[in-house]
């Protein structure tokens, strides 16, 4: 009986958290059509979360790129395709490395950031100084970050695809004997547009997750040290778990047919 | 003038406000003390809605606070008649100190031009004894002391007409804690502000209150003129008041 009344509570306690993200969420959003805006903050997240995610998003993606070269190259000899290294790096690298990569460095870099400086505003009481100077913390702390998110993370998804490609590339041209210019047309001529927009699109949707994520475990956090550790920790958790769900319920609706 | 009647609020299982009552006059400078935990920062963040009362009323100049939406441009025009200094200074650590002065005045409805602002800013802190380079500091480049003051030039920059200080003198030295003390007395006294103050600290309370009033296990134990403090007939003030381990008051909570 107290296995099933724990099994409940659990369910129980998902459930409600789901309601409660989902509020959250739709909160975010409607203060998108609401005044007062805060541009600066906006500005602030963009170049946080944006310019200072380059280096991690590129050093990620280029040996991801490399790696994936030559894991296809030699699975590939097994059936004798190895030409076809340029294209899956390609697809492999746009479709879902990059986006998912930068995701979840992204989740690692800037949902923590987020949820421990926002967790940290609540246990010494920023956040209620705030409401006591008229200013929304939803309207200053959470929108712009989450803004910034999903509009910058295309962004760096191109970014990524383009260096992983590269790090396939290198590994391709020095390491594998590939043409250069074959190589380079190859990946030119085999991606599709809709490979590239649906590349952008998670990253978008990538970056909306990882933002509120922080955002909504920091407003969560409970008191002192260890309720922003526990904030931070939870965030991140979540963040990379929902990125993860979200790639493959978007790869279901874009490439399944 | 600030209202509250029969007010309620519970954590969870643990009933913290069980029915207070308190009253401040306008003009007047209300001290709560109590020990720690008896809710004396819950019942001041239930006036501001910061925390939400399971029941009871809160009224400020007549007009029921606890029903207004959170973001409604009524609750902004409430708030902005309010300043509050928070226990720790809760200063924002990413702007300097002239723009969490100034904050107010930088967004919003109440909004100036930003060299308006600053000069502002810089008023309010020489009101609070500071010299006009701390304005460019940080927060953090600052000692506790300096960042109580800071946070009390925040609490007025706006002019409010009722000001919350919550534990103005924890955490400094007797002298600082004096210096504090004596600005909020003079800064209530010269801006005619209405004041909730919490503290424990009884020299605080002398230098600040006209009134006072003792929460204990959730309700207003007492509450009258400061003068009468001293002579209160109650045992539990007179236990608060000597700081005494003997008394009604369990030491252990």
């Amino acid at each position: 009986m107290s296995l099933l009344a724990a099994i409940g509570r659990m369910v129980l306690g998902f459930l409600a958290l789901i309601g409660k993200v989902a509020h959250f969420g739709t909160e975010t959003v409607s203060h998108l059509f609401r005044p007062p805006f805060y541009p600066r903050e906006v500005g602030h997240a963009l170049l946080q979360i944006g310019y200072f995610s380059l280096p991690v998003v590129g050093l990620t993606t280029i040996f991801t790129g490399g790696a994936l070269a030559l894991q296809i190259f030699a699975g590939g000899a097994r059936f004798s395709a190895e030409a076809v290294v340029p294209q899956i790096v390609a697809i492999g690298m746009v479709r879902e490395l990059g986006p998912v990569l930068v995701g979840l460095m992204i989740a690692a870099r800037v949902t923590s950031s987020i949820a421990a400086e926002i967790a940290t505003m609540k246990v010494t009481e920023q956040i209620d100084a705030l409401v006591t100077l008229s200013t929304n913390p939803m309207k200053y702390l959470t929108l712009p970050r989450v803004l910034a998110a999903t509009l910058v993370m295309p962004i760096l998804v191109a970014v990524g695809n383009i260096i992983g490609i590269m790090g396939g590339y290198l590994v391709g041209v020095n390491r594998l004997g590939f043409n250069a210019g074959t190589y380079l047309r190859n990946t030119i001529d085999f991606l599709e547009p809709s490979d590239i927009m649906t590349s952008l699109a998670k990253g978008a949707v990538f970056g909306f997750l990882a933002a509120l994520m922080g955002c909504y475990y920091g407003m969560q956090s409970g008191r002192g040290a260890q309720g922003v550790g526990q904030a931070t920790k939870s965030a991140v958790v979540a963040a990379s778990v929902l990125i993860l769900a979200a790639n493959f319920i978007l790869t279901e609706l874009f490439f399944a047919a | 003038m600030i209202e509250l009647q029969d007010v309620h609020k519970a954590f969870g299982p643990k009933e913290v406000l069980r029915g207070v009552n308190l009253t401040v006059p306008k003009g007047e400078s209300l001290v709560i003390i109590g020990g720690s935990g008896t809710g004396k920062s819950v019942t001041l963040k239930c006036v501001l809605g910061l925390i939400e009362a399971d029941s009871g009323l809160v009224t400020v100049d007549g007009q029921d606070v606890t029903r207004l939406k959170q973001g409604s441009s009524e609750r902004d025009a409430f708030l902005a008649r309010f300043g509050m200094l928070f226990q720790g200074g809760a200063l924002f650590d990413s702007l300097t100190v002239w723009q969490n002065v100034a904050f107010r005045l930088l967004r919003g409805s109440l909004k100036k031009t930003k060299d308006e602002a600053r000069d502002i800013a810089v008023e309010k802190l020489r009101r609070v004894g500071l010299t006009p380079d701390v304005a460019d500091q940080f927060p953090a480049e600052l000692s506790g002391g300096m960042q109580k003051r800071v946070g009390l030039a925040r609490a007025i920059a706006a002019e409010p007409e009722i000001i919350f200080f919550d534990e103005p003198t924890t955490g400094l030295d007797p002298i600082m804690a004096g210096v504090i003390n004596e600005l909020i007395r003079e800064i209530v006294v010269e801006m005619g502000a209405t004041a909730m103050t919490i503290t424990h600290d009884m020299t605080s309370v002398r230098a600040i209150a006209d009134d006072v009033a003792m929460l204990h296990g959730g309700k207003i134990r007492w509450a009258g003129p400061v003068a009468d403090m001293d002579n209160s007939g109650d045992s539990y003030v007179a236990q608060f008041i000597s700081g005494s381990a003997e008394g009604p008051i369990e030491a252990v909570r």
